[in-house]
């Protein structure tokens, strides 16, 4: 700290003020960050904008740039008798359905599982840090290999689960986990869990690694309860972690699409937002109609990060 | 024994038992994938906890298929290159985010965490018309360009902390001898970043080597596949008779690599995945 404080003057001259040093540093940040920003003008504005375009079009596969305008016909259109278009599809409402469910399920298991497994892991313990290591290992599986051992694990036939179960008197009969309509998307929502759990794990556990340590000290002399301690004082230090952790899990589960797409295939008791925009556009080739169900899930994560963003630079400002 | 200390034992054991079973959790389906992919077929349909007599011929069969192989071989030089591509970008963007003070510094953040957030489904027919605009569609180059939409908000987003984290007396010393920008950051940042350079390229190499939807969708042919695609449609003769110990063998082999790299530097991929997402 008191490093700093002395250089301040001098970093205030070299870096704030108009010099030319100063002017030539700007100029070379500008340079430096060109080609980042040209990369990413080409593979996401530009790509986004034409998907805009292209919901407003019926373009196919074969020929993109062939469709012509059509306005909002893929979203909705009135031919006199009947609607059509996106936005009155069951098919589109019950991937809504499915993207919200899955995503309210599995964030809500991710957090609390994530915190209490940081809880567990927070207390020290020899060999603490060999099982931080092997927690990780769910974490880098692939999504679709993890997703090809679970289906493994859950075949109806072969599959150790039903095995385990059976042989514990839980079940009667085996049971079709990705086939069965009420239970797939119990499927798919174990395989995502048990993949993203260690995530969640890290993040709750750097946080737990900040807190003030003299909160605790004062707790402890006071003899307060340690379910009261935590309810009381570290859950309210945490919610901002949490909360951070909660929204990158939303975005994610939000844009699911490779383990339903490994574990359940097409099967419409799982199928997502980006499953469903996927399959209009490459195997319908229905570049328009795709592209619109692309652009609104865009619009759907769009508005929950406009607000994280919000709340984040509100928070920075309270902060500060 | 008095009271107080069973009390203490008690606690002790359901403390050791809870990590028993985190352990059992975290690490069983990847042991069992093992265990089932060292059975010969004839074996594969009772279910068994141990490995006896290891079976070596869904190991043999996978390597002996060309175009897994080469699948491997196109992950590869997909991910490696993605990295390289990505850590150059975004090592000089850092520079200039991580360092210097400007106008429109907080903009450029905030659109580069934007991206990062985008659902990967949203670009997917603009990308397309783009890789096939320019003749690279059905090549390795299709999915290195494509991925730099995923990896680079995130190499960029945490060299930036990174970078921002350097003592500032050493730049200020290489300005007052007069180096230009990009002397100060090849000579003097480079050298201290190496460590937040491999953890960042670490995450990259993995996200890559993981990617699904753009290497489904880009590639056509067996000859570039990367291997996550290659796994997704190993098929048997119907869709219920899936070649499950080949399937395992092969899941096996494309993971361990990973495995093994996130034990060794667990903690700098720790440190590299909570500067992403805790500072930002």
């Amino acid at each position: 700290m008191s490093v700093s404080s002395t250089h301040a003057p001098c970093e205030e001259l070299l870096l704030t003020r108009e010099t030319p040093v100063q002017r030539r540093r700007v100029r070379a940040a500008w340079l430096f960050l060109t080609p980042m920003l040209l990369c990413l003008a080409l593979v996401a504005a530009w790509p986004l904008l034409r998907t805009f375009w292209f919901s407003l079009t019926d373009a196919n596969l074969a020929d993109t740039g062939g469709g012509t305008f059509i306005g909002f016909s893929n979203y909705l259109f009135h031919n006199g008798s009947s609607w059509s278009g996106i936005l009155v599809d069951p098919q589109w409402w019950n991937a809504v359905r499915n993207t919200l469910h899955f995503t309210v399920v599995s964030v809500g298991l991710e957090v609390v599982l994530g915190l209490l497994v940081a809880l567990l892991l927070n207390i020290k313990f020899t060999g603490r840090s060999l099982v931080r290591a092997l927690i990780l290992i769910p974490w880098a599986i692939p999504t679709i290999v993890s997703a090809k051992i679970w289906s493994w694990m859950l075949n109806d036939q072969f599959g150790i689960i039903n095995h385990l179960m059976l042989s514990l008197g839980l079940i009667d009969a085996p049971l079709a986990w990705t086939a069965d309509a009420d239970l797939s998307m119990w499927a798919v929502i174990i395989v995502d869990v048990w993949k993203t759990v260690p995530f969640v794990t890290l993040l709750m556990l750097a946080a737990l690694q900040m807190l003030p340590n003299d909160c605790y000290e004062a707790a402890r002399v006071d003899g307060i309860h340690p379910l009261k301690v935590f309810w009381r004082v570290t859950l309210p230090l945490l919610m901002p972690a949490l909360l951070v952790a909660a929204i990158f899990r939303i975005l994610d589960s939000l844009r699911v699409f490779d383990v339903i797409y490994v574990l359940t295939s097409n099967s419409s008791s799982t199928m997502s937002m980006s499953v469903y925009a996927r399959q209009h556009l490459v195997e319908f080739q229905d570049v328009g109609y795709g592209s619109a169900a692309s652009t609104l899930l865009f619009l759907v994560v769009a508005v929950i990060a406009l607000l994280y963003l919000y709340l984040g630079r509100r928070q920075l400002e309270v902060r500060s | 024994m008095s009271p107080r200390l069973l009390k203490k034992a008690l606690l002790r054991l359901g403390f050791w038992c809870l990590i028993g079973v985190l352990l059992l959790y975290a690490v069983f389906p990847f042991y069992y994938a093992i265990v089932t992919s060292l059975k010969p077929s004839s074996a594969l349909f009772e279910v068994s906890y141990w490995i006896h007599n290891p079976d070596f011929s869904n190991y043999a069969a996978v390597l002996h298929q060309a175009s897994f192989l080469r699948a491997i071989g196109n992950s590869l030089v997909v991910a490696l290159c993605v990295v390289t591509l990505a850590l150059f970008l975004s090592l000089t963007a850092a520079y200039a985010l991580g360092r210097v003070k400007f106008r429109g510094r907080g903009t450029v953040l905030m659109m580069v965490l934007g991206v990062s957030m985008f659902p990967q489904v949203a670009v997917l027919s603009g990308l397309f018309e783009v890789i096939r605009a320019l003749g690279l569609y059905n090549t390795s180059w299709a999915l290195i360009l494509s991925y730099t939409i995923f990896t680079l908000p995130f190499t960029v987003w945490v060299l930036t902390t990174f970078m921002g984290q350097l003592p500032h007396e050493l730049e200020e010393a290489a300005i007052m001898d007069g180096a230009s920008p990009w002397v100060t950051l090849t000579r003097v940042l480079l050298p201290l970043l190496w460590p937040a350079l491999v953890t960042t390229g670490l995450l990259a190499f993995i996200a890559a080597w993981n990617e699904f939807l753009f290497a489904l969708t880009f590639t056509l042919t067996d000859t570039q596949r990367t291997v996550p695609v290659a796994i997704a449609l190993i098929s048997g003769g119907s869709p219920h008779e899936l070649p499950w110990g080949l399937l395992m063998a092969a899941s096996v082999l494309v993971t361990v690599p990973l495995v093994i790299l996130v034990l060794i530097f667990q903690r700098r991929i720790v440190s590299g995945l909570t500067a992403g997402a805790l500072k930002g």
